[in-house]
């Protein structure tokens, strides 16, 4: 489903990312970890198509076709799906009027019929109960005034709304207590699917206690030092990432 | 023309109406008219050298000839001309077609008893008492060019007079439409509103042009509140493209009246909006929201001055600018607090929104306080979108040009979301909606 090769990118003129590879299938989910700074949120970011990060050099196929030739909202069109780190506070516009013109882009573009109001509202009524998200909030300015675990949880609705084929989490843990980790867990969970693929970004081994991966993949200096199953977790766990950095020093 | 030529029309314009008015008014309101030209004479137009008109040249007004319309073009599509002013066709209105009253466009059914709406050509006639004694009182023609203009060639517009404690529920529309005829028309529309104490009222006076030609309107409202009243005031502008309008709100409010004031601003070739309150009585207060969508090569001034002369008194003021293609935008809040309004509070933000490069705002709060014991602040802001929502959005799958009309409504809609009539409201969203979206084609 996609295939990172030997990806470069730059913010200004500093170099995060060095040279990454990584291939994921269908149906699979990934994760990947690393101390800060490693670049895992620039790769989540370069993958949605983020236009401050400048590409330098590689390739970015997604089924089959250039992902970096694409806009944000074509990635969108074709089934990325990106859960911020930070949502974007937007007074003024509620979440089901956002989220309904996201979907009908979105049908549009897959040549379906666009939802009116009332099919909308029973959706988003269903898809509510899976992250445990009052009703009133989605009524409310986009974010506004919302709690981090607000955030987070209307994060996972709109994935489960869009319904996309790869999903990015960049940080889905973070600013959340065990109640609202455990809520949002419980959603991303509910959405692997054969067909759908995920990639879980994460400092803390705490999250993948609840979103098991397939594989897991160390970032270490915008490049990925170490790659294996769930396993690798519970040794990061343990030992911190001093030991990858020693690792890596010690090669080069 | 030169500005003196400019003035010299209106002097000769002003003679002439005397001589030809057929119908003879009071005599008060002819004093009044000659004390508006004196003025005005005295005046003369005002240019950018004067501070308060900085940055607004009135040069497309002065230096063109206007004609009085008169009454004509009358034969105007009527249902056309409501649905663009925003009118509740249920509703209580006036509607004033080049400034002359037009009956057969009007409704002035299921008033509350005592309460007065009228056309004020009519009313001057009945020599209403409470008229003669209060009519060019606040308004400032001494001081105001464009008052004062109006004050000598004041002819007709809308009289609204509601008794100590009645509550009118049903808002009351007045409509101005101006439509060009072959030669350049002005109209001087007059309103006189006057709340008796604790009474409550929601008047919607609104600014239509119906074809493209020019044309000069050149309003002033003098709105007086009573002890304890409670009044919603909009002001909804759509002049033509070629539109040029000058509109002036004096208000004087008494002990504990409250005053919310809209200026809504969509489009107009040159507009100046002044906005004149005194907060005239203790614990009186205003809240003024405004909203201004510019583009094109459209020039929109908002001039607001807000005098607080008693204690205790407030002020709330919020104006949200959007500005595309080569406008120019103008905001001006001026706050006096006088020697003896202790315990004010005012408060006045201005806020920006550049959608291009040619886009131009001049923002300039001007803070007077000459008493102690106040809590004032302001604050202006000028930005673009910001460019994270515009990643978030699309993101999701919203395309560029939606993802920015989207954050340009957004925008707006606190400004929007004060306005308390629904029916008015609600047309207001749908209308920025659709030029939001015709917008992103261009």
């Amino acid at each position: 489903m996609l295939d990172i090769k030997n990806l470069h990118a730059k913010v200004g003129n500093q170099e995060i990312l060095r040279g990454i590879n990584l291939h994921v299938d269908a149906g699979e989910v990934h994760a990947i970890m690393g101390p800060n700074g490693s670049g895992k949120s620039t790769l989540a970011h370069v993958l949605a198509g983020r236009e401050n990060y400048e590409v330098t050099s590689g390739e970015i196929i997604y089924q089959g076709k250039d992902l970096l030739a694409m806009s944000p909202e074509a990635r969108a069109r074709e089934g990325i799906f990106l859960a911020f780190q930070y949502p974007v506070e937007i007074p003024g516009v509620s979440t089901t009027y956002f989220l309904k013109a996201a979907l009908n882009a979105l049908r549009k573009h897959r040549g379906l019929e666009e939802l009116d109001a009332m099919e909308f509202l029973a959706l988003i009524k269903e898809k509510t109960k899976l992250v445990e998200m009052d009703q009133a909030l989605i009524n409310r300015p986009l974010n506004e005034g919302f709690s981090g675990g607000e955030k987070k949880r209307n994060e996972i609705l709109q994935m489960s709304v869009l319904d996309p084929t790869l999903a990015l989490l960049d940080e889905t843990d973070s600013g959340l207590d065990i109640d609202a980790l455990r809520i949002v867990a419980r959603g991303v969970n509910a959405l692997r699917r054969e067909d759908r693929a995920m990639i879980v970004i994460t400092h803390y081994q705490r999250l993948l206690d609840y979103i098991v991966p397939d594989f897991i993949h160390v970032l270490y200096n915008g490049r990925v030092v170490k790659s294996g199953t769930k396993e690798l977790a519970l040794e990061l766990e343990s030992k911190g990432y001093d030991w990858i950095k020693s690792e890596v020093a010690s090669v080069h | 023309m030169l500005a003196t030529e400019g003035k010299e029309q209106y002097l000769a314009a002003f003679d002439q109406a005397r001589s030809t008015r057929q119908v003879k008014g009071p005599s008060w309101l002819d004093e009044l008219r000659e004390a508006g030209m004196a003025s005005f004479e005295a005046l003369g137009f005002p240019t950018t050298r004067n501070e308060a008109w900085k940055y607004t040249s009135v040069e497309p007004i002065s230096s063109q000839s206007f004609v009085h319309a008169n009454g004509e073009a009358k034969a105007l599509n009527s249902s056309e001309i409501l649905s663009r002013s925003f009118v509740d066709i249920e509703s209580c209105r006036l509607v004033f077609v080049n400034g002359v009253y037009t009956p057969q466009l009007s409704r002035t059914e299921n008033l509350p008893a005592g309460v007065q709406v009228q056309n004020l050509a009519e009313t001057v006639q009945q020599n209403d008492g409470s008229l003669a004694s209060q009519l060019g009182r606040y308004a400032r023609h001494r001081h105001e060019p464009f008052v004062a203009l109006n004050t000598a060639f004041m002819e007709d517009g809308a009289v609204v007079i509601v008794p100590p404690g009645c509550r009118v529920t049903t808002p009351v529309y007045l409509v101005f439409v101006s439509a060009a005829l072959e030669r350049q028309v002005i109209s001087h529309p007059r309103v006189f509103i006057l709340l008796g104490a604790a009474s409550e009222a929601k008047i919607i006076e609104s600014y239509v042009g119906v074809n493209s030609g020019s044309y000069f309107c050149n309003a002033v409202t003098e709105l007086i509140g009573g002890a304890d009243a409670l009044i919603d005031h909009y002001r909804v502008q759509q002049e033509g493209d070629a539109g040029l309008h000058v509109g002036t709100l004096e208000a004087d409010l008494q002990r504990g009246c409250q005053l919310t004031a809209h200026a809504v601003t969509l489009s107009g070739s040159l507009v100046r909006n002044n906005v004149h309150i005194v907060l005239n009585g203790e614990g009186a207060g205003c809240l003024l929201n405004g909203l201004y969508l510019a583009d094109k090569r459209q020039h929109i001034d908002n001039f607001t001055e807000i005098e607080h002369v008693k204690p205790r008194a407030s002020s709330l003021e919020l104006y949200k600018g959007i500005l595309s293609g080569s406008a120019h935008g103008v905001f001006n809040g001026k706050i006096i607090v006088h020697k003896d309004a202790q315990k004010s509070d005012a408060r006045q933000t201005n806020k920006n929104l550049l959608l291009s490069e040619n886009a131009v705002v001049n923002t300039k709060p001007q803070l007077e306080i000459y008493a102690d014991d106040v809590k004032c602040s302001h604050g202006s802001t000028i930005g673009q979108l910001d460019t994270d929502a515009l990643f978030y959005l699309r993101s999701r799958g919203l395309g560029l040009d939606e993802a920015r009309s989207l954050l340009s409504f957004a925008f707006a809609s606190d400004v929007v979301g004060r306005i308390r009539v629904d029916s008015l409201r609600q047309r207001l969203d749908d209308y920025m909606v659709a030029k939001f979206r015709k917008q992103r084609v261009s």
